[in-house]
């Protein structure tokens, strides 16, 4: 089962997690991710501009990749969009598998693929002034382990 | 064809989206950047360094070199920048 959710409301991380355990005793291993807004540089808000439809499409390219690579019991992502404040969760991402490296590792997967293709957009908003969030070169460099 | 534009390529064109019919000679996402980019002061800011920029035809990423066609949906967009 894959979950893909792309919505302005807040998500209950104990419950993203527990939907994950399919009570058939299969799962062996869970391994969830969250994205938070971090409030350094005197960041006060980010509002995450999307692209209806392709998000979607996109995220779900990869959740099947990511199944495709590991074997997969259940998986889970949750992605926000909106204004958001500091501290405020921005993405879930959890995998359940029957063992945790499986888990771990198409958790970080698609959480790299999620960063550099999924067509969402940050502007960030400081002081007076609003500017939008630069690619980071590093995050390119992250996903190329996955190649 | 459908064009939308996101994060600051909206902002400088001033519009999220509209619906436009080009010449037939323009057959492939570089044309229409040329075309797009005589529209006026907005568009030409937008599309100035096209390096700053990524394309999606029909939802799925791709590059400038692709070709296009009446019924498409064209996308404009800085580098993503989500999770």
């Amino acid at each position: 089962m894959s979950e893909i959710r792309i919505q302005a409301e807040d998500f209950d991380p104990g419950a993203e997690i527990a939907a994950l355990g399919n009570g058939k005793g299969t799962a062996g291993a869970i391994a969830s991710f969250i994205g938070l807004v971090r409030g350094d540089n005197g960041l006060s808000a980010m509002t995450l501009d999307h692209y209806p439809g392709m998000c979607e499409s996109e995220i779900a390219a990869h959740a099947a990749e990511a199944r495709r690579r590991w074997p997969i019991l259940a998986l889970r992502i949750v992605h926000r969009v909106g204004r958001l404040t500091p501290g405020e969760r921005i993405v879930f991402v959890g995998v359940a598998s029957s063992h945790r490296q499986a888990a771990f590792q198409a958790a970080e997967f698609l959480m790299d693929y999620l960063k550099t293709h999924a067509p969402f957009w940050k502007l960030e908003e400081r002081g007076a002034g609003a500017t939008w969030v630069e690619a980071r070169s590093a995050d390119d460099e992250s996903v190329k382990r996955w190649l | 064809m459908k064009l939308l534009y996101f994060a600051w390529v909206r902002q400088k064109i001033g519009i999220s989206h509209e619906d436009l019919t080009p010449p037939a000679s323009v057959t492939t996402v570089a044309a229409l950047v040329d075309l797009l980019r005589r529209r006026g002061p907005g568009y030409e800011a937008a599309f100035r360094d096209v390096k700053l920029l990524r394309v999606a035809v029909n939802q799925q990423h791709t590059g400038f070199e692709s070709p296009i066609g009446p019924d498409d949906e064209i996308a404009f967009f800085p580098p993503v920048t989500g999770g």
